[in-house]
């Protein structure tokens, strides 16, 4: 479902991207890891085209992202995303936060947007924070929220950029719950994130970064038994150790 | 000095200072400040567009109004505007706009050019994450700059607005140098026919000063009141 060919990009004079390849069919979940300043976070800002890159294809259902024909926002209306900082919008009310796009960019009307995003809250157990402020909630339950807004657009795919990074260690849990249960559901996922943990237990496969380069992409079992190459073993022993 | 202060002047004319200085004054301050938050921040949007000739001509037409003294631009508005109209219409006659519409004219131009100061600042306030999450869900520039991004920046900015507002409340007294009657300027009619100029400017003074004291206490309430949640 999502094919990126080649895919390098340059700021000014550093190579940010080198010839990144990888291909991730529908229902699978992906985990990209890799030490940080790798580049894991601008692929998959790639892969909606929140982040142009200079060469290299990248296909999304069929859709081309670099090409200039491609309607950049119809297409992101497609593919969710989750922010490391979550991004709600702070002067909305939670359910605002999650009816607002389905209004005015998929054209629902009021009451069936609000319909969905509430059932979206049920989902990720935040029904009766719906008029709430995002600023009135902990950072879990923001994050909860965010996924919410994501799914309220029907995506084809969802794009986690360190989703549990930016938490108190006692808020992960409450989030990776929702993403297992995502995954479980067989939604199409790209997840960077250190959380071996979750990997492990979701992942189909792994993709390890570092330089800007896809150094390794393996089935998780593979991954975490014998990754095949130097620089993705230190760093597993290094994140693996405690 | 004080032995022959007559202050039944300003009771009597109470009625001229408030229903025609200052109900001018308000207006013309309403209606500037209106406009010139629209084409202020329709200018900073521009200055802010990454769009090279857009980002330069409003920046130069920022800098270069902010370089001139606001009586000169009422000024100039007034003397030059009708002959400019007439070049482009090619009228026989100078195009006469009369002296309420030229300052109104002149005053949101002026105004426009601080507002895109202070919108362009509130703009960059609000973190490039909330322009990725706009976009990420499928919102066009417009969606996203008119429910996300201004609406942010607009209310981080409303108490340097307002207070910008208030500066030119008292600024509007200027029109006189084109003999607009505002409520300096009314105050000032009736000081020099009655020969009450201590009494008319005395209490023309205590009028600014209480509006505009008042005013910034306004704005200081609203401040806590619409604040964004964090």
């Amino acid at each position: 479902m999502i094919t990126m060919n080649k895919v390098s990009k340059w700021y000014g004079k550093a190579q940010v991207l080198k010839n990144c390849s990888a291909e991730i069919a529908k229902g699978e979940v992906v985990v990209v890891c890799g030490p940080s300043g790798s580049g894991k976070s601008t692929l998959i800002k790639c892969v909606n085209g929140l982040e142009p890159f200079n060469e290299g294809t990248i296909i999304v259902d069929g859709i081309s992202i670099g090409d200039p024909k491609t309607s950049l926002p119809k297409l992101r209306a497609r593919i969710g995303m989750v922010f490391q900082h979550f991004e709600l919008f702070p002067h909305l009310s939670v359910i605002r936060n999650l009816s607002l796009a389905q209004i005015k960019v998929l054209g629902r009307d009021e009451k069936a947007a609000i319909e969905n995003g509430m059932r979206l809250l049920d989902r990720v157990g935040l029904h009766e924070h719906a008029e709430k402020f995002p600023g009135q909630l902990s950072g879990g339950q923001q994050q909860r929220v965010a996924i919410a807004r994501a799914l309220a657009m029907d995506p084809i795919a969802m794009l986690f950029d360190e989703p549990t990074s930016a938490l108190d260690p006692e808020m992960i849990q409450e989030v990776l719950d929702v993403m297992v249960a995502l995954a479980k559901d067989g939604m199409t996922m790209i997840v960077v994130t250190h959380e071996m943990g979750f990997a492990r237990k979701v992942a189909n496969r792994v993709i390890f970064m570092d330089k800007g380069e896809i150094v390794e992409d393996a089935p998780t079992a593979d991954f975490f038994g014998k990754p095949r190459s130097e620089r993705a073993q230190l760093f597993l022993s290094k994140i693996l150790q405690h | 000095m004080f032995s022959n202060i007559d202050w039944d002047v300003i009771v009597r004319s109470l009625p001229y200072l408030f229903f025609d200085g200052m109900r001018f004054t308000v207006i013309l301050t309403l209606l500037a400040t209106a406009g010139g938050i629209v084409i202020g921040t329709l200018l900073a949007l521009m200055r802010l567009s990454g769009i090279p000739a857009l980002a330069l001509l409003a920046g130069a037409y920022v800098n270069l109004i902010r370089s001139m003294p606001l009586v000169l631009v009422i000024f100039w508005f007034y003397f030059l505007v009708p002959y400019i109209g007439q070049w482009a219409t090619g009228a026989e006659r100078p195009i006469q706009v009369g002296a309420f519409w030229s300052v109104l004219v002149t005053f949101t131009l002026f105004e426009a050019a601080y507002f895109c100061e202070i919108m362009r600042a509130g703009i960059q306030s609000i973190s490039h994450g909330q322009a990725q999450a706009a976009q990420a869900l499928g919102m066009t520039y417009p969606t996203a700059m008119g429910y996300i991004i201004l609406p942010q920046a607009f209310r981080n900015m409303v108490p340097v607005l307002l207070t910008q507002t208030i500066i030119l409340f008292q600024d509007t007294s200027l029109v006189y140098v084109i003999s607009v009657t505002d409520f300096l300027g009314a105050a000032s009619k009736i000081a020099q026919r009655d020969g009450r100029l201590v009494e008319m400017y005395l209490f023309a003074a205590i009028v600014y000063f209480a509006i505009s004291l008042a005013a910034s206490h306004f704005v200081r309430r609203l401040q806590h009141r619409i604040a964004i949640i964090r």
